[in-house]
């Protein structure tokens, strides 16, 4: 079991929870430990909107364990609308849905289901957004 | 009826429906060839990655959006399923986190068949109608389950809805009073550990849907002192297409009425979303002024009915979030070997 490592990330994952730096404005993703030479109150949390498009992206037909029911299913590294650039996974699109440049949005779903003495693992993936899906269509 | 002491109504509204849909004409090919009537045209089917609590966590954004409010201020986040992804760990607890509700905040998960949602409403109007918090979030959500080739199996489908209660001054439609009628009805039930319900097949019309409902449409209606023609529009718990029908008709309700609100025929029976989202449904039109009748329907059984006053704040906030149209028209139909897969309906061995 890995409760203790998926519930650390729930922040992350749930609420695409970043940092923001308080002097620079930087934006970073996901959130991070102090490193050497920064202080305590140096970055503060920071919710994501969770809109940006699509930087690239690749679809993937021999998947890790977990994921193997899944295929084919999309990834991307997405460009979120605050600066940072996320790796996830797509959903509610095949392949010729796809293009760089693609605007998304955040949901939260179920990306892993551990076991049915264990957990399932919540958290976010991008779709192409809804009210252009539907312009589409 | 019920009143609560400090007026209330709903300051935001939310819908999700997943994109996929199977037609009731491919479930019926497999086992009628066929034959014989169909109760809807389509229903919704949950994406592989989608449950309750993923349906309810993205009507629960919608309804925020719509309300402009931050979710901290929430004080309650209650969700009604009859499908909730674990027997025990709360639905809420995952979706108040999500949407960042939590920590400071009341969660719990209801359970009626498929008014849990309105339970929620309920409690929700009493929990801010008496004063001990300004926002409480009422969700109803389920991915409804059906043995293969039962009759079920051509409507239970998936969606969610979601409502904000507040002060009736910041409301979009006052919540102006309620009623709940309850009997020990067995139309409809499931063990626990048992995978598929079972129903009383005509033993969930009369003595069910209809007298529930009609008990609890006309006590609220006798008690308000008001007829079916003073309200704009009326939602009922849609089962199948022919079952609101029938009881806004018996009632006195015309199809006008009824019409923005009757999703049933494109995406089925959303359980304990159903009722919930076909309000959000007609909020998505409603005019400032004009009044909404809503009655709930839950196997077991029993009916809340609702009577609601929109104002003049519909029109800013409804444009906030994804309209209920937006969900219904992005639909891609799937056959039924995709369905038993992702519903989980194929026994591997």
């Amino acid at each position: 079991m890995e409760v203790a490592r998926h519930w650390r990330q729930r922040a992350t994952r749930y609420r695409l929870e970043g940092q923001r730096h308080v002097r620079t404005g930087e934006v970073r993703f996901p959130a991070r430990p102090l490193t050497v030479g920064e202080q305590d109150g140096d970055w503060e949390p920071l919710r994501l909107s969770g809109r940006g498009e699509i930087y690239s992206f690749s679809v993937i037909r021999q998947a890790p364990d977990g994921f193997e029911s899944m295929t084919p299913y999309p990834v991307a590294l997405v460009r979120l609308e605050e600066g940072p650039l996320v790796a996830a996974q797509l959903t509610d699109c095949v392949e010729a849905d796809l293009a760089i440049g693609l605007p998304v949005e955040m949901v939260t779903r179920q990306l892993l289901d551990t076991g049915a003495d264990n957990l399932l693992v919540y958290g976010y993936k991008f779709r192409p957004r809804l009210v252009a899906t539907t312009e589409r269509l | 009826m019920m009143k609560p002491q400090r007026p209330v109504g709903l300051v935001g509204y939310g819908v999700y429906v997943p994109r996929y849909r199977i037609a009731a004409r491919e479930i019926a090919q497999l086992w009628t060839d066929g034959q014989g009537g169909l109760p809807v045209d389509a229903k919704s089917v949950p994406g592989p990655d989608e449950d309750t609590i993923t349906m309810a966590i993205e009507a629960a954004r919608n309804a925020l959006a719509r309300a402009d409010l931050a979710a901290e201020r929430l004080s309650a986040v209650w969700v009604g399923s009859e499908s909730h992804p674990y027997s025990v760990k709360p639905s809420g607890g995952i979706v108040a986190e999500a949407i960042g509700a939590a920590p400071w905040v009341s969660t719990a998960d209801f359970e009626f068949a498929c008014k849990a949602g309105s339970e929620a409403l309920t409690a929700a109007m009493a929990l801010v109608g008496s004063g001990m918090a300004d926002y409480a979030m009422a969700i109803g959500a389920d991915t409804a389950q059906s043995r293969p080739g039962d009759a079920l199996e051509y409507t239970a489908s998936a969606g969610a809805g979601a409502l904000i209660v507040g002060p009736a001054e910041l409301a979009l439609a006052t919540l102006d009073a309620t009623v709940s009628y309850v009997t020990d009805t067995p139309d409809f039930f499931r063990r626990a550990d048992r995978p598929y319900p079972v129903h009383g097949n005509r033993f969930t019309g009369e003595p069910a849907y209809f007298h529930q409902i009609s008990s609890a449409a006309k006590k609220l209606l006798t008690d308000l002192g008001k007829t079916p023609q003073d309200f704009t529009y009326a939602v009922f718990h849609q089962p199948n297409a022919k079952f609101p029908q029938a009881v806004a008709k018996r009632l006195g309700f015309s199809d006008a009425q009824i019409a923005p609100g009757l999703l049933s025929p494109q995406i089925g029976n959303t359980y304990s979303g159903a009722a919930l989202a076909g309000l959000c449904a007609t909020l998505d039109v409603a005019q400032p002024g004009e009044t909404i009748f809503v009655t709930t329907y839950g196997s077991g059984a029993g009916s809340d009915a609702y009577a609601l006053t929109v104002t003049e704040q519909v029109e800013a906030a409804r444009g906030r979030a994804p309209m209920t149209s937006a969900y219904l028209s992005r639909q891609v139909f799937i056959d039924y070997a995709h369905y038993a897969k992702w519903m989980g309906k194929l026994v591997m061995g």
